[in-house]
């Protein structure tokens, strides 16, 4: 249990500190760390086979992919600004409505907090984690999305190559 | 306190020793190997042979002066060796050595010779190598110079290339397996066919071993696929601005990788500690013998390969190693379904 709060709280701040910190290479590095909290609230959830293969993917792949790019396009820090900001919900347009959005999300995150039940929860399809039974259960009830999925994936690979090249093509006369 | 528990945690505390004496070791090795291929001497100053060649070496490591260029990032260059360093040791962690052992009878259960026993050992070592890639391309940030900044990027586009290789290589040992645990991958690998040649698993996956050894060297950074480390073209690399502890960690951390990969190779197609002649606990023996002659040959391939191109490498990489190795899967994956290999 007390492992479980830990990891809970470890996730919990390095995902305020990433949107609140000013360096972005940092955001990336504390997104990082949320997702090892992750994989180990993963673990204590008897899903040892997620908990790696988040840290595989998401941690391992994407987010070196996400510090390339902030690498190379070498992000400046976010300097505090000078200019006496007035308060989000009296701004205009979209700042009013993501700060309209943001109090709404806490009132409900407060309304489900006040209705549990207080102790930790009881998951009944605990037996669908070892690497056997998330493939087969991959490969027959979940196969649609599955390749859905990797249908998804290449259309995004295929339009990001699309958007990078270069304008004029050289063709060869 | 049960005299089990205590037993792990000494072997956790020789684990962790006897990699640090594998990394002098192999410094040793490699500089022995490496003259005796070029036709010279080597060390032989330093005590009987050169033996306490790595000594000096560390020693010299130990008194240099510790630089930090002005414009790099303190947390971070502090972190990045840290990190590279932490997940060559974490890594070793899940890799078995050796059979079960009573410890001539001190124990009342038996001892595993695995630092960590888990159910998805090969997972595990696949997503530390993933997080060691953060070590070398941190380096190269935060060092704020345009040879490490290059050097990391290109060693970490490079290893996250071969990274599909060599998870698809560990896939086809796995599907042969039906498991994930080393210590069943090992136990499945006892015995012989005709009584002569033993049940490794590189004579039924020659292909998956080349490209698992392949994939190994790409993602240590050892020639002929160590272009960001080069010294003739980018200093150093990513660890130019490095010196002294830190240089020594990242240097530790090469060899500690090395190590690891051979270990595993071992593990998953040499058999592990199995071997003629010798009883199951004694299996230790030709574990080590094994990592031993995987290592040589590593630094074999160094000294005698010459470097490839960074474009070269990448082409290699994807449109070469990466087709072999799915075929490689499915091949294996059809044997195993349709012939019950």
């Amino acid at each position: 249990m007390i492992l479980f709060y830990a990891f809970g709280a470890v996730a919990v701040a390095a995902s305020l500190l990433v949107i609140t910190h000013r360096n972005p290479i940092y955001s990336v590095l504390l997104l990082i760390v949320s997702f090892g909290a992750l994989s180990g609230l993963y673990v204590l959830l008897e899903a040892p086979f997620v908990a790696v293969v988040q840290i595989i993917v998401y941690a391992g792949a994407i987010m070196v992919l996400f510090l390339f790019v902030v690498m190379l396009l070498n992000a400046p820090h976010e300097d505090a600004e000078r200019v006496p900001r007035p308060h989000p919900l009296r701004r205009s347009g979209p700042m009013r409505f993501g700060a309209a959005l943001a109090v709404a999300l806490a009132v409900e995150l407060a309304w489900a907090l006040s209705r549990g039940d207080g102790g930790p929860g009881r998951f009944t399809a605990g037996a669908v984690s070892s690497v056997g039974a998330v493939g087969r259960v991959l490969f027959t009830d979940y196969a649609f999305p599955f390749e859905v999925t990797s249908v998804l994936i290449l259309v995004a690979l295929v339009g990001a190559v699309l958007l990078a090249r270069r304008d004029e093509p050289p063709r060869a006369r | 306190m049960t005299p089990l528990l205590a037993a792990q945690i000494g072997l956790t505390l020789f684990v962790f020793v006897m990699l640090l004496n594998s990394a002098a070791a192999m410094v040793y090795v490699e500089r022995k190997v490496a003259a005796l291929l070029q036709q010279r001497l080597g060390p032989y100053l330093v005590g009987p042979q050169g033996l306490l060649q790595p000594l000096a070496d560390i020693i010299k490591l130990m008194f240099k002066e510790e630089l930090r260029p002005a414009a790099a990032d303190p947390l971070l260059f502090t972190l990045a060796p840290i990190i590279s360093a932490t997940a060559a040791f974490t890594a070793f962690a899940v890799v078995p050595f050796g059979a079960e052992t009573r410890l001539f009878g001190l124990l009342d259960e038996p001892l595993r010779l695995q630092v960590a026993d888990v159910n998805v050992a090969v997972l595990v070592i696949f997503a530390v190598s993933s997080m060691s890639v953060y070590g070398i391309v941190l380096a190269g940030w935060s060092s704020n110079s345009k040879y490490s900044l290059l050097g990391g990027l290109r060693a970490s586009a490079q290893m996250i290339s071969y990274e599909l290789s060599y998870g698809l290589a560990l896939a086809s040992v796995i599907v042969m397996a039906s498991s994930m645990s080393l210590t069943e991958i090992v136990n499945d690998q006892a015995g012989t066919w005709f009584g002569v040649v033993p049940r490794w698993y590189v004579f039924l996956q020659p292909v998956g071993f080349l490209v698992y050894m392949t994939a190994g060297i790409a993602e240590t950074n050892r020639a002929p696929f160590d272009f960001p480390e080069a010294e003739q073209e980018l200093v150093a690399g990513y660890h130019t601005e490095y010196s002294s502890m830190s240089f020594a960690m990242f240097f530790l951390a090469e060899y500690i990788n090395m190590v690891t990969v051979s270990a595993v190779a071992t593990d998953l197609f040499l058999g592990g500690w199995h071997g003629p002649f010798l009883p199951e606990s004694l299996g230790w023996i030709w574990f080590l013998a094994k990592v031993g002659a995987l290592l040589f040959i590593y630094v074999w391939i160094r000294w005698t390969l010459p470097r490839y191109r960074y474009d070269q490498l990448m082409r290699f990489g994807w449109k070469l190693l990466l087709p072999v190795a799915v075929v490689n899967l499915i091949v294996t994956a059809a044997g195993v379904l349709y012939f019950g290999l």
